[in-house]
Formats: C-alpha cells, structure tokens, sequence
C-alpha cells in the first residue's frame, strides 16, 4: 500500500512538471482527487505551486484549494506562494482577483499573513464589487489568524467605511464581518450602531440578497435604539422581511421585532399591531418541510414563554399529524401545553387523550404527562384530566398506566383533598409498576393517604420484601411512607416501621439513606410529637409552570432567535468554544446576618453582622473551580446574578467568600416528599447564619435560616460546619424534612461544640460549612465572631496574672489602638466582662485608667490585656501578650467591635 | 450566522467531500457525529441538529429541506444529487462549496447566476470571457440582463393546496388552505412586472369592494419581490427570475368545508374479520371535476384475503403500507361514492401494538381555487416595449388531507 502510494506520488510529480499545460491540469486534478479521498499528497506542494502561475482560471482553483489544505502542515514553503497571491490581486480579472483574496484569507499561517496586508488594502479599494465583498470578509479571516496586526494595519476602518459602500452586497458582508469580529471583543463598539449607521443598514436592508438581509438583520438585533421613537421606525422598516420567502430572513426579523417589543409602550396601538403581524409569518414557517418546522418550533417554544399572546389564538396549528416526525412531535406537544388555557382546555384535553393512545412510547409518555400539566395550570380542567387519566389507566397499557400515575401525584399535591377518591383505582395497578418513577409515586400517594386507605400497610409491606434491590428513590420514598404511615397508625404498624429503619440503617451501604432512616428513629424515639410535626407537616402547593426557562436565559435566547442557540435552548458559550469551559456564573447567595439576642453579646454581633447583610459571594466568572457545582446546577444561571448582586462584593471579613467546588458526586436522590418535575433550572437558595454563645460556656449554638428562591422545592438533607482551629464541629446533623418553597425561610438551630479535631485555619475563626441537599453538596466558609469562643472561666487570679505576663516574652506582646470610643472605664469593663473578658485590676497612673484583663479560649489559650484609658482622649492602647501571638488580632478586633457597640 | 463546515457524506458516514471554512473545529468530529446519529437512530430519536463537543452538525436528511440551500444547487448542477455524481465532479462541487459560502458566510446560493460562472465544462471556456456576472453583487441579483425571447410569454400557475385534519367524530379540528402562485418567465430584457390579486387588504386600501375579494393571512414572496412597496400600499412589483421561479405562497385560514367528505365504518372483529365501508362525498360545485382521487384508508398489518365492493373506481390492497388504495379517475361535485372492503384476521392475535393511521385523501382540482383568489392582471413594462401575453391556471389540490378513524 505504501509503495503504490509512493509510486502514485511519483507519478504525479513527474506529472505535474511536464510540459503540456493540459497534463499539468489533469496532474493537479489527480492530486486534488487524492486528497479528497484523504491521501497524503503534501510532499507534492513545491510542484503544485508551481503550477499557480497559470491563467487558467480552473487551474487555479485547484491549486488555490490545495494550498488551503496544506499550507498549515508546510508553512514555510507557503511562504513560495505569497508571490503569486500578491500578483493575483492585480490580476484584470475580477473574479481571479477575488479569488486570491479569498483564497488568502483561507491560510492559516501566521507569517505569511504580513505580506497580504497591500494586496488586502488594495483589494479593499478595488473597483468591482465582487472583489471589495470579498476583501471584507477577508479581513474577519485574518482577524482570527493575527487580530492585532488587523487592527494596528487599520483594516477595521476600512471595513466601517465599507458599511457606506454604494454596493448593498458589500455593506451585507462587511456587516458580517464586523459582527463576527465584535464576537471576540464582546466590550468594544466595534459596529459603531448610530442612528446614521443604522439609516444605511436599513436602506442596504431592501436591496441586498436574502442572506446579506440576515447579516443585517442580526446587526440590527444588537442596536439599542435611544427611544421608543426610534424602535419603532426600525420596527416599522423591517416588518416588510417577514414576507420574505427565505425562512432564515423570517425568525431574524422575528428576532429584531421581539427584541424591540421590549422597547415599546404596551398599550400602545402600534404594539398590538405589530404582535399581530408576527403571528402569522410564524405559523407558515410550519408548513415547511419537518426540519424546517422543527427549527420553527423549538424558536416558537421560545416566543410563546416570552409573549404568549403572539400565538395564543393559535392553538390548532400546533395538533400532531399522524406522519409527523417524532422531534416534531414532541416539539409541538411542548407548546400546546404552554399555550393552553381555559379558553381551549377542551380541545387540548381531547387532542391530547387521542395522542395517549398512540404507539409511538415517547409520544404517548409526553401525552400522558402533558394531561396532567393541564390539569396544573388550567385548574378549571382538573377534573376533566383527572377522568381523562383514570380513562388511560383503564386502558392497563403498561406505560400509559406509569406515566399516568406520575402526574397524578402531582394532582394531589396541587389539588390537596379533592380527587383522593380514586385512589382504589389507583392500588389496582399496583402490581404492573415497574418503573421507579411510578412504583415511587405510588408508594408517595400510599404513604400521604394512609389514613384513607385500609390495607396501606399490607401495600407498603409487599415492597419491602425486594427493598434493597429497588433504586435509591424508591428505597428513600418507601422509607418516608412507612414512617407516614407509622404516625398515621401507630399500633399497628410499629413492626413494619421498625423493619424499614433497621433495612434502611443497619442493612444498607447507601450513606443517604442511613442518614435518612437514622433521622428518622432519632426522631421517632426522641419525640413522636415533633417527629408528627415534622413528617407529616403541611406541604406548600406546587407551582404551575415548572419547566419554564429562566427568564435572563430566555431573553438571551430571544436575542439568538434564528441561530442554533435558540434551536438548543442554551446560550452560544455553552456548546461553542467548548475548549473553554463553561461561561456560566453560578450563583449561590450565601447571607450572614444575625437572627437571635440571646447572648450577653447579641447586640454586639447583630451590630458587626449586620455590616454584611447583603453581600453575596460571587463566584468569578469562566474560573474552572465551579465548573462542578454548575453543571449540577443545570448551567443558565448566568444572569441570575443581575441586578441582585448590585449590593456588592467584597464585603467586610464576616462574608463567606470562599467557595470550594464540589467533588462528593451528587447521590441524592429527590426528596422523600416527591419534587414535582423539575428542571433543574433556577435552583437557588439564601442562607444566612448567625452564632450565639448558650449558657454552656464553650458550647455554641449555630442558628442557620434558609431562604427558598427558585420555582421549585429545595430540600436541606443536612448541615455540617467545621472550624478546625477551635475543634468547632456540630453536636448533631441537622435535617431539614419539609421541602423549601421559594422565597419561604426557615430557621434551624445546631448545636456546636468544640470536640472536634483541631487544625489551624487561616483566618483563625474561618468556618467552613457544607450544605447537603437534593441538589448537590455546596461548600462555603464564612467569619465566626472570636468572642463565641471566650470561655466564662477566662478570670485569672492577680497573682498568676502578673506572673504570666513576665512569663510571656516581650516579643509576644502586640500594641493596638482603638480609636474614637467614649466610654468610661467602668462601662467598658462592664461591656467586656458581658463577652466573658474579665477585668483583674484597675489602676490609675497619672490620671490614666490602666485596665488589666484576661481572657480564655474554648482551646485553652490565655490572653492577658491591658488596656490604657486617657481621660479626654477618645484613642484606648491595647497592648495583648498571648503565648500564641497570632491570637492577638483577632482579639483585638472583638475589642474593638465590643467597645465601639 | 456562520458555519464552520460542509461535509457530504456517503450512506456509511465517509466523507465524499468536505469544505472547512473557518478552521475552527477538528475535521475528525465528523466521525463521531455519524455514530451519534446511527446510536440515536436506534433509540428513535432523530433529530435534525445534534452536537457533539464542540461540533455542531444539522443533518440534511431530506434533501429538500436544507438551511443551506446548497443541495438545491448540486441537484440543478448534477441533475440528480448522489455519490457518484458528487465524486465524478468534485472540481465543480469545491468551486461551488467555494462561492456558496465564504468564511462561513452565505454568499450566492441562486444557481442560476452561479451556473454563469461555475461551468461543468470550465476548461473549455475562453479565459477572457469568464468575467464575474454583475448580477452577484447588483441588487437585481436574480436575473441577469442580456436575455431573448422571440415571444415574450408569462405563464401563471395559481396552485392552492388544503390541508385538513378531522376528527374521528367528524369535527374538522384544523383546515387552511396554502396557496403558491409559481411564473414561468419567457421575457426579454429587464421586465418590470406587477401583478393584481383580489387580496382583500388591497380593495380595502383602494375603497373598491364590488366583486369577491380573498383575506390572506400571510404572504411570502420571492426575493424579487419589493416588500416594502407590498407592506405601505400591497402592489406586487417585482423584475422576474427567468424561468420558473415561486413567486409567492400564502396562506389562508377561514374554514372551508372539505371539498371531499369522507365517512368510514371500519369494524374489526377480532380473530376473524375486518369490514371497511368508505362514503365519499364531493363537496364542491357539480360543474367542477376531482381527477385522479386516491383514498387511503389503513388496515391492520396482519390482515389477509381482501375483498372489495366500489360503486366507481377501483380499490387496491397495499400490504406493504397496510393501506387500500380506493382510486377513483374522475369525481364530479356533488356525487357520493361508496366502497366496502372485506378482509380476514388471522385467529392468533398480533400482540404488537399498532397505531391509528388517518384516512389520507388525495386529488385535484382544475380550473378552480378553494379560496377564490383570482389574478386579476399582470402589467408587464419593458424598455424596449414589447407586448407580452400572461397566461393563468387555477388548481386546487389535496395538501395534507387527513381524517382520523375511529378504530
């Protein structure tokens, strides 16, 4: 094989050099031939290029096309070539002349690229059209090889002069180019978008082809016109696009209108008109071929969250046709849930039941759920759907059957207490479960209905035989239901509750769930009354729209209408440039505020917390760190960050700034109490913390509220905090068993003690703390108060006191000022003996008031002070002498806080 | 709004030819993204985009349905777009690769005015002569000027398709009608054409209302089209394409009743028989004539030994669609057909699940438009001032006609 190869290459070199122009042509066809078909011909290129001096037009294309191909691999022999581009872009042929500019543009060699520039100056100015649009876009080319030599050459002017070319052809690919370019310097006003500017686009707009009308079009998406006024001029000159053949032109108007809407007053008449000029264009986009409409949809999908009313008339072009393609399909099923609505519910409900009976699985998977997401959202349906559903488990086709039952758990929950009587129905179908999702459901709906079904017990008892082959989920669930069920009818189910705890606990590898069922039968065994509290607690209403995109995500993808963003639902960054990394920030808002009074200090604490209320950590953008967390976070966060950062970053020492990225892979299976479909989207919550010391000395109190901000339920499995300075860790996991609601806020006390195993930290009183959920495990450190951890027995006697303080090496003793107080001294011994720092003596030296003072820590560490008060003078000395000096500042810091209270 | 590459690939996944326009992404991922597609063909689930890293492939399945009409181009270069044409005429295909896109951008995709200057037979072409035509980069870049007609003659195909769902129950859930009015353009010169419909927006503008008008709802035209001029006073204006070229398609919404009604019984007796009776009504005007009617009508897939009763016409059994082909040539308005159909079942029951195809109705209509739509003149203005005839036909046909069964 290798020596035919080179008996091959042979041949044609000698080929190539012959004589006759014909053969060298059809030599040159044989090497392009082979390199189509993935042979390597690179050892020819001396030969081919020297075939380039030709004025054969089709020669030279071939040639061209060979250089593209290898001049990467043979740089410096590219080099042979430039003498040739550079005689080309003079060549009285326009087309040759073009050709060479592009085919210039296409090498990829760095130091060729310099001796381009002239040609590409002069091309730029050439007389004919076909050539200046091709040096336009040339210019991007290079641009991506050399962007600096682009830029100091000048050739981005050129390019802006070109966007007032007579020619609509050439301002269409300088626009092109000019947006492409702008995509790497996303901050620079590259295009120049001013009213003049956008005047001539808007002209170039009428005349130039169809694929030069979406250069323009896309540019003008990025305008961002300076009133109302001014949207709607635009608006007015390119709703005449939506009438263009070319369905491409169609969604990029549709994209600048939409974007402009925004712009508009709503209750003005030119808006309505315009939203009713953008339904139809819409609607005959799907009577394109099934990609074409599958295109359509997916950027529809996107119009109907944003502006609902555009299509809401529109319901019957979304019905499924029987030779549909399944993406279509599905696609078209999407929306007509997100588009039902009281008025056509009837309809929907019929068309859907219809699709239930279908065979393709997927399909009738969809139908099914989408019955039941009516019955959520439209709530004069919900009985309609719930009979529509007991009509399809009739049907006791398997899937139908599971699927069925998945939603209508989430009836109940959305419905409590209405449709409860067709849970016998339900029990039926018990045996054919097979599938965790709907074997979990079930085993939910059993559990939360105990009390009304007689043989609950019997029903969750025939699972538990096969418990440790079910899924986690089910596993987890039937835990829950059991311990339900238990408190529901507690004489005779103690048995059972006692056989699933000790499977869960003492059988089980899985960490989830022992932690779970040990909850459990601590709770059970502590206080049944609370454990009744908190099991069977009131469970919020689920909401309606559950897989809505996130609004920020949505109006980004509203920008990228038209392009393959909005076909995928994700920004660009986030499958382009994969290389590098995500661009999503992930946002955890994490808040330390105080929440109790109830240590002497409580004031002082409140007071130095309160500094922090509102900055959040933010996470620098594009840093691989939370590439973890994101992902589980389902990615679109980004501009969830917006406006609610505003506040700042940066705070004071008291905000957890540091956030470590999560490795524990994420084995949490959803809540015991089922999370109703969820998207995983906007998942966010606020948790704030505050510290008090308990009576106990060294034994403190963590107090942690959690506020819900995402559409759907957050479940708070448990709560972990470590400083390793102190051996700070908590006495019991806390767990949070109802699921969190958005914005709903839950306070939750763990005690701390300080047994721990002990390491140094810097800062000293850094608290790290995990945060377990349904979600992922979520790391975070935030300041302790050092006072939390000065012991009541911190009084030395005088004497030790004076003895210590020669002990202590005068290296050791640091000198701090505390500025602006005005207290007398009986008052500030007064308010640091209330944070457990005991003044010894007081003396008086020529008329300052010397204070001496000690303090211990949780560790043991004594620290002496001595604090110098000079009537008159609002600046204290404090000088500290500690054996362990790096102490000292923090000390000095509570001094500080306490006195300035 | 670019692309990065266009590869073309054979049935197995290889590459016949690709073009790499930007040297953004690694030509090897191609070979991913056809197991991909093989792995989700499997499940099912194909889908016309997919990615895979950071390649983004649209597939092209259906090779009339491309965002890049490039496969539009190679079909009128090669007359028919398949392997071997691809590899015989590789030269042409990378000239065209080369002049459709550039850096990813769409340029030229008329192949008409490509075929100006890419030639299958470029070597035979004087070189001086290859100049690039003005009409890329004019604003008329659709038609070329120099062209000669010894008779100047439009021909005008007003062409309406109806689409149609009904229920089993008989209610219509969905009916529109998409029309196209398709020119066949044998003009000299540079033509200015304007075309008048009896579009309802336009006798409103003008304050003309006697005679039947059509409401569109929505209007596409041919880029030749000015659109501006049609958003501000509805004039149709416009230099023709030469050729055939689809001038316009719209779309029209009002419910129109099915020009053929079909009523079905289909009893299935499990283990033993099916029983099929199918009315059809024509309901349209008596004078007008359907032609060359097809009625579908689904069997279950195991059924056997068919026995058919037709009033007209004939019926067929299709065992490799599951389908009766009830034909009828020609079927005058107002008239109501019967066929019966008999068919056995095999007493093993089939356990597989079968879908509820519809009933499909396929037909034409000459001489006729559901909607009403007429041409009322088309002016046509020439510098040099010739007389040009325009000629028009009307046609109603079947679009996506579907009637849901009961069984």
């Amino acid at each position: 094989m290798l020596l035919s190869v080179t008996g091959e290459i042979f041949e044609l070199k000698a080929e190539l050099n012959n004589e006759k122009k014909e053969k060298r042509k059809e030599a040159v066809k044989k090497v392009i031939a082979a390199m189509t078909v993935g042979k390597d011909v690179s050892s020819l290129f001396p030969d081919v290029v020297n075939c380039m001096q030709t004025d054969n037009l089709e020669l030279k294309k071939l040639v061209y096309l060979y250089l593209m191909n290898y001049a990467k691999s043979q740089p410096d022999m590219a080099i042979m070539a430039v003498n040739s581009f550079v005689k080309d872009c003079e060549d009285p042929n326009p087309l040759i002349r073009a050709l060479a500019v592009r085919t210039m543009g296409c090498i990829r060699v760095d130091k060729i690229t310099e001796y381009l520039c002239e040609p590409l100056r002069k091309c730029l100015k050439d007389e004919d059209p076909y050539v200046r649009k091709t040096a336009a876009v040339c210019v991007a080319k290079l641009h991506d090889i050399n962007a600096q030599m682009v830029e100091d050459q000048g050739f981005l002017d050129s390019l802006r002069d070109l966007i007032a070319d007579s020619n609509p052809m050439v301002v269409a690919n300088a626009v092109a180019a000019l947006s492409e370019i702008s995509e790497s310097h996303p901050n620079s006003n590259l295009l120049d978008l001013n009213p003049q500017n956008i005047n001539k686009l808007l002209t170039a707009l009428n005349e130039c082809t169809e694929w030069g009308q979406i250069f323009i079009l896309d540019c003008l998406s990025n305008y961002n016109p300076k009133d109302e006024r001014e949207a709607q001029s635009i608006c007015e000159r390119v709703t005449p696009r939506l009438s263009h053949a070319n369905s491409a032109v169609v969604l990029s108007a549709v994209k600048v209108l939409m974007k402009f809407l925004e712009l508009l007053p709503k209750d003005s008449d030119y808006y309505n008109t315009l939203l009713k000029k953008l339904s139809p264009p819409l609607v005959t986009l799907l009577s394109g071929e099934p990609e074409v409409q599958y295109v359509a949809l997916r950027n529809i999908n996107l119009i109907v969250q944003k502006r609902p009313e555009i299509l809401k008339q529109e319901i019957k072009v979304f019905f499924v046709k029987y030779n549909d393609p399944i993406y279509v399909k599905l696609e078209k099923l999407d929306i007509m849930i997100r588009l039902a609505s009281h008025a056509n519910i009837a309809q929907v409900l019929a068309e859907l039941k219809e699709y239930a009976t279908e065979v393709d699985v997927d399909f009738v998977r969809k139908a099914v759920r989408a019955i039941g997401r009516c019955a959520i959202k439209v709530e004069q349906s919900a009985e309609r759907c719930v009979s529509t559903l007991l009509d399809l488990i009739q049907t006791k086709v398997n899937y139908v059957v599971q699927e069925a039952i998945v939603v209508i758990r989430d009836i109940f929950r959305k419905y409590p207490n209405k449709y409860e009587s067709i849970i016998a129905t339900l029990c039926e179908n018990l045996d054919s479960l097979d599938e965790p999702d709907a074997r979990a459901a079930m085993i939910w709906i059993v559990g939360e209905y105990a009390e009304r079904i007689d043989n609950a017990d019997e029903l969750l008892e025939s699972f538990l035989e096969g418990f440790h082959d079910e899924s986690t989920q089910v596993q987890l669930t039937l835990l829950t239901a059991i311990v339900k069920l238990f408190l529901k009818k507690p004489s005779e189910t103690q048995e059972l509750v006692q056989q699933v705890l000790s499977l869960a606990t003492q059988d089980s590898d899985n960490p989830d769930l022992r932690d779970r069922g040990y909850i459990y039968w601590r709770l059970l065994s502590t206080d049944p009354v609370t454990a009744k509290e908190v099991v069977l607690s009131e469970k919020p209403l689920i909401s309606e729209e559950t897989d809505l995109i996130e609004p920020t995500l949505l109006d980004e993808l509203i920008c990228h209408i038209g392009s393959l963003a909005s076909v995928y639902h994700k920004p660009p960054n986030a499958f382009v440039e994969g290389s590098h990394g995500i661009h999503h920030n992930c946002i955890l808002m994490l808040i330390v505020y105080n929440t109790g009074h109830y240590c002497p200090s409580g004031d002082l604490l409140g007071d130095l917390l309160n500094l922090d209320l509102g900055p959040p950590v933010n996470v620098p953008q594009g840093s691989s760190m939370q590439i973890g967390a994101v992902d589980l976070l389902g990615g679109g966060l980004d501009s969830l960050l917006g406006g609610d950062l505003g506040g700042g970053v940066g705070g004071s020492p008291a905000v957890g700034q540091n956030f470590i990225p999560s490795s524990v892979p994420n084995t949490f299976a959803p809540s015991p109490t089922p999370a109703a479909l969820s998207s995983g989207l906007n998942d966010l919550f606020e948790l704030s913390s505050g510290m008090s010391i308990a009576t106990g000395g060294y034994v403190a109190s963590k107090t942690v509220s959690i506020t819900g901000h995402y559409v759907h339920m957050f479940y708070c499995l448990y709560f972990f905090c470590c400083v390793f300075s102190f051996g700070v860790i908590p006495t019991t996991p806390l767990a949070m068993h109802t699921p969190l609601m958005p914005s709903q806020s839950i306070d939750i006390s763990l005690p701390l003690n300080t047994i721990g195993p002990v390491m140094k930290m810097d800062p000293l009183n850094n608290l790290q703390v995990a945060v377990k959920n349904n979600i992922d495990v979520f790391y975070f450190s935030t300041l302790i108060p050092l006072s939390v951890f000065f012991v009541e027995d911190g009084k030395m006697e005088r004497q030790v006191f004076l003895a210590t303080w020669k002990d202590i090496p005068n290296e050791n003793e640091l000198q701090y000022q505390i500025k602006d107080c005005h207290l007398n001294a009986d008052t500030v011994s007064g308010k640091l003996q209330n944070n457990n720092i005991y003044t010894i003596a007081k003396r008086n030296v020529e008329g300052q008031d010397m204070l001496y003072q000690s303090l211990k820590l949780t560790n043991g560490i004594w620290i002496l002070a001595e604090l110098r008060i000079q009537p008159g003078n609002p600046n204290y000395t404090l000088s500290l002498k500690c054996r362990a000096p790096e102490v000292s500042q923090y000390v000095y810091q509570m001094y500080d806080a306490i006195l300035k209270n | 709004m670019s692309a990065s590459a266009v590869f073309v690939l054979d049935l197995k996944g290889k590459v016949l030819i690709c073009r790499n326009y930007k040297g953004d992404v690694d030509m090897s991922e191609i070979d991913h993204f056809f197991s991909l597609l093989m792995l989700q063909e499997e499940e099912g689930l194909v889908c016309p985009v997919m990615s895979h890293g950071n390649a983004l492939n649209v597939t092209l399945r259906n090779e009339r349905a491309s965002p890049v009409p490039c496969v539009q181009v190679f079909t009128e270069y090669f007359k028919e777009l398949e392997e071997e044409s691809i590899q015989d005429n590789f030269v042409v295909v990378y000239e065209l690769l080369d002049e459709l896109m550039d850096f990813g951008f769409p340029q030229t995709t008329d192949s008409k005015i490509l075929q100006e200057y890419i030639t299958q037979k470029g070597n035979k072409l004087e070189v001086a002569k290859t100049k690039v035509p003005t009409t890329v980069t004019n604003a008329v870049s659709w038609r070329s000027e120099g062209i000669k007609y010894k008779k100047n003659e439009v021909f005008i195909d007003v062409i309406e398709s109806i689409n149609v769902l009904v229920n089993a129950n008989g209610s219509v859930m969905s009916s529109d009608i998409v029309g196209s009015i398709k020119l066949k353009t044998m003009l000299s010169g540079m033509p200015e054409l304007r075309l008048g419909l009896n579009d309802r927006m336009l006798f409103a503008l003008t304050g003309r209302d006697k005679g039947k008008s059509v409401a569109m709802e929505d209007v596409k035209f041919h880029q030749c089209v000015r659109l501006s001029r049609f958003e501000s006073d509805r004039t149709i204006s416009f230099i023709p394409p030469d050729g055939e070229s689809e001038l316009m398609s719209y779309r029209i919404n009002t419910h129109v009743k099915p020009l053929i009604w079909i009523e079905s019984v289909i009893e299935k007796f499990s283990h033993s028989r099916v029983e099929i009776m199918v009315k059809a009504k024509g309901q349209f005007k008596k004078q007008s004539v359907a032609n060359n009617v097809e009625i579908h009508v689904p069997v279950p897939s195991d059924a056997d030994s068919p026995k058919f009763k037709t009033s007209t016409g004939h019926a067929k059994y299709v065992p490799e669609k599951n389908l009766v082909v009830w034909s009828i040539k020609s079927f005058p308005g107002g008239k109501e057909l019967l066929m019966r159909a008999h068919f056995g079942l095999p007493s093993v029951e089939n356990h597989e699940l079968e879908g509820r195809p519809p009933i499909t109705v396929r037909f034409e209509i000459p001489y006729f438009t559901v909607s009403g739509i007429q041409v009322r003149y088309m002016k046509i203005i020439e510098k040099s001032g010739y007389q040009a005839l325009p000629w028009v036909r009307y046609i109603t046909q079947s679009g996506d006609y579907q009637l849901r069964t009961n069984s």
